[in-house]
């Protein structure tokens, strides 16, 4: 197991280097320099700027400068923000993001599971082709839609929630919403096929020869089993929620780090966007490193097929 | 059912004579793997209708700009944010040109004196809404081919010669897609942004560099699990080339699963480029997606909510149908599923 673990650990730093360097690189062959008014300044007050910021060193030097700066958390200062550290600008803006990711989370999962179970509970009645015909709406309506038109029926015509911004929790309901309907999709359409693999397992018939009724059988013996592989879709979440936050986050008008994201892509300011794919990643490759170890932990099936590959 | 009480006299049975000819006798014709996942399929009430409407949406989408007589480039600016009117059903009090303002009932083509019939109405530069939904939906459909060729071409490619090789080249072309998987899509197109500016070419490189790592696994795994049965070593024995068996043996036997995954990878390809025009780095003005169109009518949205709904209906038509396609082949070609 630890050595699993210690290989994929190896694995996400290369992938993080990988990422990193091609960002690097493809900063460095940008046409132009980062100063303002390049044509105004002096050969020598250009020295004086390139000296400042290293850019007089070798290639080679640059790039371990900045990788450097990159390992200790240092991703530069944003050009629209009068110079503040983007690392700065993305502590002040992640806590929206995360208190809207795991309310999401939270609610599509359970909500999820709970319509997984009772389509399969039900299978082939009408709760089971409702629960899976909304599986597929959630699925399929992308969550910029359903967060525009949530905000358009519930907030503006009907005036239930707040129509935006980011003040208490009243303001989070219609965003976890809207980032909600894909977890809740994919929990209730993986449910159901494990829980309809395991109600037609022989300890399931023994569990119903016993004597206990549907409800005992369900809860007790057929979830347990059935939520193990839910696990490998939390990754796949993740980036969908990732993903989500930016447009829901840009819709509803809240200060989270997606929103700043998008803003940045459209004034171009390119240390805010690549410190921020730089966070993406590292958050990204870690939630599924975390989720495969401990999907290995608990399926010491997964354990031997990791640890016997070399 | 009858009791022993009134017994069947013997006379009324015969003797059939134990022959072992017909016992080789194929009653039904023998199916092709293609004809049985299309009796499987044509069950499924879901993917069929799907697969009508996708056909609609993809034929409006070759004839529907032409329909309309409408440029979806031209500005008119005599003839904008116009609601929609279509001759026919106009005359029923609905889509017949009248809107809100102000809390008060207008038709604006009346009031403007407009002969023309603008089907979905008008942007807020005069465009025609019909025919740049249906421009929109071809730059889906080229999303949703590129998809499934890079799938096809990359993805199964890979994944055979990964799995049928083994040993150091799978060990190092799996080690080279582990790190690749490890880079989110979104992550690939901002890059590009770096070096491209936005639009469907950057689209393109992104997804021909991530798009396939799903497909080049799961084939990879098929091909793992196929390549010690019988049949392969069978015919291996009576001399066939590793082409031979590739393409002749083992690629048939992964259409199922090489079917499946393409279908699933289609909707979410043309969500994705969907979110990047929505979040501004996909196709830019005046390039018409239908990610881009749902952005320019989500600013609109309370006062022309047309501008907005429509794309985002047929988007939502292509999404679902997709998706529920996916899920019949899926039901027709899981072997777990046989009844």
């Amino acid at each position: 197991m630890v050595k699993y673990v210690l290989q994929r650990i190896v694995y996400l730093i290369i992938t993080l280097f990988v990422i990193t360097s091609i960002t690097f690189f493809l900063m460095k062959f940008l046409p132009g320099t980062p100063f303002q008014n390049e044509e105004k300044l002096t050969v020598e007050q250009k020295e004086i700027l390139n000296e400042k910021y290293g850019l007089n060193k070798p290639l080679p030097v640059q790039y371990a400068n900045y990788m450097t700066s990159v390992a200790k958390f240092d991703l530069g200062n944003s050009f629209q923000f009068d110079n503040q550290p983007v690392t700065g600008l993305l502590k002040n803006r992640i806590g929206p993001s995360l208190e809207l990711g795991f309310q999401a989370m939270l609610v599509g999962t359970v909500i999820g599971i709970g319509l997984g179970l009772l389509a399969a509970m039900f299978q082939n009645t009408w709760i089971d082709y409702g629960s899976t015909f909304l599986a597929v709406l959630g699925k399929s309506i992308p969550s910029f839609v359903f967060a525009a038109l949530l905000q358009y029926y519930i907030g503006v015509k009907l005036g239930w929630l707040p129509v935006a911004a980011w003040d208490g929790f009243s303001y989070s309901i219609m965003p976890t919403i809207a980032l909600a309907i894909f977890p809740v999709a994919t929990a209730a359409r993986f449910m159901r096929t494990e829980l309809i693999d395991v109600l037609s397992s022989d300890y399931i018939t023994l569990a119903k020869a016993k004597g206990n009724s549907r409800m005992e059988v369900a809860f007790k013996h057929a979830i347990r089993n059935a939520l193990i592989p839910l696990i490998t879709v939390l990754g796949p979440m993740a980036v969908s929620l990732m993903t989500g936050s930016m447009v829901v986050e840009q819709i509803f008008a809240i200060p989270g780090i997606g929103e700043q994201f998008v803003k940045s892509i459209t004034t171009n300011d390119f240390p805010i966007i690549m410190g921020t794919t730089i966070f993406f990643a590292v958050l990204l490759t870690v939630i599924i490193l975390i989720v495969d170890i401990l999907y290995g932990i608990i399926d010491p099936r997964i354990r031997l097929a990791g640890g016997s590959k070399k | 059912m009858k009791h022993s009480n009134d017994p069947i006299s013997k006379d009324m049975f015969e003797i059939e004579p134990a022959t072992t000819l017909d016992n080789e006798i194929i009653a039904k014709p023998q199916l092709s793997f293609a004809k049985d996942a299309w009796l499987r399929v044509r069950k499924n009430k879901a993917a069929i209708v799907s697969a009508v409407l996708l056909l609609l949406v993809i034929i409006m989408a070759f004839v529907g700009p032409s329909l309309s007589h409408f440029d979806p480039y031209q500005q008119d600016v005599t003839k904008t944010n116009l609601p929609p009117r279509i001759p026919g059903i106009e005359k029923l009090g609905i889509l017949d040109g009248s809107q809100k303002i102000g809390g008060v009932e207008q038709n604006v083509y009346e009031q403007n004196n407009i002969k023309e019939y603008y089907w979905f109405g008008t942007d807020s530069l005069g465009r025609d809404l019909f025919s740049r939904v249906w421009v929109g939906t071809r730059v889906s459909l080229y999303i949703a081919l590129l998809a499934a060729v890079i799938d096809m071409l990359i993805g199964v490619m890979y994944g055979l010669v990964s799995g049928f090789r083994g040993g150091k080249v799978d060990n190092v072309m799996q080690r080279v897609l582990e790190v690749i998987s490890g880079i989110p899509n979104l992550i690939v197109v901002i890059l590009m942004l770096l070096i491209l500016k936005p639009g469907i070419i950057s689209i393109t490189i992104a997804m021909v560099i991530t798009g396939w790592v799903g497909m080049a696994r799961v084939v990879r795994g098929q091909v793992l699990k196929l390549k010690n049965q019988e049949y392969i070593l069978a015919s291996r024995t009576l001399g066939a080339k590793n082409n031979r068996l590739l393409f002749r043996h083992l690629l048939p036997n992964l259409s199922g699963v090489i079917i499946i995954n393409t279908m699933f990878t289609i909707p979410s390809a043309i969500f994705f480029e969907a979110f990047l025009s929505f979040i501004g780095i996909g196709l830019q003005a005046p390039q018409a997606s239908l990610g881009t169109l749902i952005e320019d009518g989500y600013k609109t949205f309370q006062f022309l909510p047309h501008l907005m709904i429509i794309p985002s209906i047929v988007i939502c038509i292509i999404l679902i149908t997709t998706n529920l396609i996916g899920d019949g082949l899926r039901d027709a070609f899981d072997p777990k599923m046989r009844d």
